[in-house]
């Protein structure tokens, strides 16, 4: 009907009913949602809204109190990631997922040099040969626009700016099919976040990853995802395109943050 | 079989805005909506300002959402009502189908004119280099001075980002279009290249919906034509 191929057309990853509570404390409430190959979908909110909790019990950091989180493994298979052995769970977190934190520090081996960064996933999934290795791990630097003469060079020495895209070269290297980004811009000046942002869509659109970006920045939303989630006290109050929920909200809360934007 | 032949078909198509941070306020757009744009046909919406043309272009887009109604958008052999569509098949339908033009340009950061004018081909799977000679022809058409191209188009003048605009909205053939004052604030020359695009657009077969304020420009244009305060509300 829609031009979508329904028969071979299944989500990568699909969450039922996930729910988390800290104690007492509502962490995040029934949260459900499919999402496809190639797919961005950004999740926003205010802090504690629950937005990380749900980031961090997708990308199997924490265990859900409740629900489940099934992921569509290479082979088709799909999988219930909680009823995995923590062994393929961890594989699967070095291979086919990315995950971009906010903190370049959180991601990045500080120690290490930068090529040996982007390195170390290549070995992850096998790969032996140093000269290709590091002739990728130079590809890669290309590609999020580090310098050639900076690759032996630690990631201490690099700026706020060039440690993050560091970062996003390691995640992506092994051509991950989803990748978690938690505020991939937080802490950046304004030119840098916008360069950062560029090559990130670029990239994602060029290899059709699936992402999941939990931002507090509409505009990062606007320009990076085609879907949005829009999250408070712990629950999804709503969702849909994200052109469509931030142009036309229905929520209360939704039309307070979207009117709360400084016009540039 | 109405909707088989159409390539657009409003039905009913109900609107209403809920200002929750006005104490719930009520503001009704649009009621029963209903019209419909067969292939190569022109609709042109007409109506004074405020009567809601653009909304019922935002609702054909999928931008905002419809209340009640269907608004079903037939493609390549499929039907979509993207009144009731999830969000991935709006998606689809767009880069295939359904083309949206503003006199607005929303510039992403560091991306070259040429690239902004070519990507929605690269989106439906034209190749690179193809797609950027065809950017590239576009551009010429619009009267945009080659040295510009490779440029973000941030920093031009109000005009120049109206024409790369027009350039990237009017490039891919999608066979149906919605066009929202394409016209406006240009040049008698760049207002008949438009002109010439829409009638050639038309003889492809492309179904289109435009607003147009300009007379001689709708004159040119316009097969049909909708008065929009039928459908508006007493609010």
């Amino acid at each position: 009907m829609s031009g979508i191929d329904k028969e071979n057309d299944l989500p990568l990853l699909i969450a039922e009913g996930l729910t988390k509570h800290y104690g007492r404390q509502l962490g995040c409430r029934d949260a459900s949602f499919e999402l496809y190959e190639g797919e961005v979908m950004a999740v926003v909110g205010e802090s504690g809204s629950g937005k990380t909790t749900l980031l961090q019990m997708l990308s199997t950091q924490i265990e859900p109190s409740a629900g489940r989180v099934l992921y569509r493994m290479r082979d088709g298979a799909v999988q219930d990631l909680w009823t995995m052995s923590e062994p393929a769970r961890r594989f699967l977190l070095r291979t086919d997922w990315g995950y971009v934190h906010q903190d370049p520090q959180m991601g990045l081996r500080m120690g290490v040099s930068a090529g040996g960064n982007v390195g170390e996933r290549l070995m992850a999934v096998g790969n032996r040969h140093y000269g290709n290795i590091r002739a990728t791990a130079a590809d890669w630097l290309g590609r999020v626009e580090i310098p050639q003469n900076r690759i032996d060079d630690t990631p201490r020495t690099y700026s706020g700016g060039m440690r993050q895209r560091l970062q996003i070269a390691r995640n992506l290297v092994t051509a991950p099919r989803l990748i978690f980004m938690d505020e991939p811009t937080g802490g950046l000046d304004v030119s840098v976040q916008a360069r950062l942002l560029d090559l990130l869509r670029r990239i994602v659109s060029e290899m059709r990853i699936a992402a999941i970006v939990v931002t507090h920045d509409l505009a990062v939303a606007r320009l990076l995802s085609n879907r949005i989630m829009v999250m408070k006290g712990g629950e999804v109050i709503e969702a849909g395109l994200t052109d469509q929920v931030l142009d036309d909200p229905h929520q209360p809360y939704t039309q307070l943050l979207v009117s709360s934007i400084l016009p540039a | 079989m109405k909707t088989a032949m159409n390539a657009l078909a409003l039905t009913d198509v109900t609107k209403t805005f809920t200002m929750h941070l006005q104490g719930g306020l009520r503001l009704p757009v649009l009621r029963n909506v209903t019209f419909d744009a067969a292939p190569g046909q022109c609709v042109v919406l007409t109506g004074p300002s405020g009567a809601g043309k653009s909304s019922v272009l935002k609702l054909i887009y999928g931008n905002y959402r419809c209340d009640e109604g269907s608004i079903l958008v037939s493609a390549g052999g499929s039907t979509v009502d993207i009144a009731a569509a999830a969000p991935r098949e709006i998606l689809s339908v767009r880069q295939r189908a359904l083309g949206y033009v503003t006199q607005f340009l929303r510039a992403v950061p560091r991306v070259s004119a040429l690239d902004i004018v070519a990507e929605p081909l690269m989106s439906k799977g034209v190749a690179r280099d193809e797609a950027t000679s065809r950017a590239a022809a576009m551009l010429k058409r619009f009267n945009v001075p080659e040295r510009l191209w490779s440029l973000p188009p941030s920093t031009f003048s109000g005009g120049e980002q109206q024409r790369i605009n027009l350039a990237r909205g009017l490039l891919p053939e999608h066979p149906i279009l919605l066009l929202d004052e394409p016209t406006a604030s240009l040049d008698a020359n760049n207002r008949a290249v438009v002109v010439d695009i829409i009638r050639e657009r038309k003889q492809q077969g492309a179904a289109i919906v435009a607003i147009v304020h300009d007379d001689a420009v709708r004159e040119q244009i316009a097969d049909a034509a909708v008065d929009v305060t039928h459908f508006a509300t007493a609010a």
